[in-house]
């Protein structure tokens, strides 16, 4: 199984909006194998989207179970996700893979739920919190053509952006 | 040959004093750094990296007629750039309290006995003049661990003042 390259920012394909996966067979469980296997190469990422590695399909993983006192569902591999219902707002900070060298602040619900299918098909359902929830939101917007880049508040006050999200 | 500086410019505050700077150094051929610019009361602070391939005299002679209309001191410092190395905080720090003399001496020299290296640090003065309130917030690298800043930091919590320490956990996905 390859490590894949890890598109990075400016690059325009990270804009694109990624299509719903509509086949769920072998070739769809090899690619997240190469997915998921590119995410443990790289720097202790919690999630990783398929557009990153230009597969521009609606997958994603997230895993937090590594991380102390940070209530999780496991390793989830969520295709098709779509969150159903939000609620409050928390300020954290967030990096990614696609870009390397900077950090921010930014503001996502700190409680979902998801809905989403698993590598087979089946159709799931999810309420997160926290680390959790933070982390699928991050991974979401990139099937959307989203960088957190686009969500960031002031790193030097907890001031909110006078912004309406897309 | 390409060199690097530190390029301090401050004076009262005035509309224009942005543009008008990084104006005369993009004409001027140089590129930015990194850059942190911001008011201070009545004044107006612009610290910048400013890379340029022709030396500190021409950099100074760009910089000078604008310096001087904008009534702005002006100092520059060869520099190791040093970019697209970031140190990730770990750790951020927000006190508060009724203004006092002292707070940040004693805030930074406990936290730097527990191991806290400033990444960032911006303080201010809310409140009315008859009674200020000073607010401080830091963001670091904790090499002894978030727990003992902590215990270093909780007594200063008896002079009156807020002292709040939170692990910065950043995700990276």
């Amino acid at each position: 199984m390859p490590v894949l390259k890890i598109l990075t920012y400016p690059d325009e394909r990270l804009r694109q909006v990624s299509a719903p996966v509509e086949r769920f067979d072998e070739r769809l469980l090899e690619r997240i194998a190469d997915l998921e296997e590119t995410r443990l190469d790289g720097p202790a990422a919690v999630g990783i989207a398929a557009p990153q590695v230009g597969w521009f399909e609606r997958v994603v993983i997230v895993d937090v179970s590594g991380r102390k006192n940070t209530p999780n569902h496991g390793r989830l591999v969520l295709v098709n996700p779509e969150i159903v219902d939000w609620e409050g707002y928390v300020v954290g900070r967030e990096g990614c893979l696609s870009v390397p060298d900077y950090t921010g602040n930014v503001i996502r619900a700190e409680r979902i739920r998801l809905q989403a299918q698993d590598p087979d098909g089946r159709h799931r359902e999810f309420d997160m919190e926290g680390f959790e929830a933070r982390a699928v939101q991050h991974e979401l917007d990139h099937l959307d053509g989203l960088l957190f880049l686009d969500r960031l508040v002031s790193r030097r006050r907890d001031l909110f952006r006078r912004k309406t999200y897309r | 040959m390409s060199d690097w500086f530190m390029v301090t410019l401050a004076g009262k505050d005035r509309p224009g004093i942005v543009a008008q700077v990084t104006g005369a150094l993009y004409e001027a051929g140089c590129n930015l750094g990194e850059t942190s610019m911001m008011r201070l009361g009545g004044n107006f602070g612009v610290l910048l990296m400013a890379q340029t391939d022709k030396g500190a005299a021409e950099l100074e002679a760009a910089l000078r007629p604008v310096a001087d209309e904008l009534g702005l001191s002006l100092h520059l410092e060869p520099v190791d750039p040093q970019l697209h190395r970031h140190p990730e905080p770990d750790v951020c720090i927000t006190v508060h309290g009724a203004d006092r003399a002292g707070i940040v001496a004693q805030v930074t020299r406990a936290a730097a006995d527990a191991g806290l290296n400033i990444l960032d640090l911006e303080s201010d003065i809310g409140g009315t003049e008859d009674e200020p309130v000073y607010v401080l917030h830091i963001e670091g690298t904790a090499a002894g661990g978030v727990d003992a800043l902590r215990q270093a930091l909780e007594p200063l919590q008896a002079g009156g003042i807020k002292v709040e320490v939170r692990p910065i956990d950043t995700l990276i996905g």
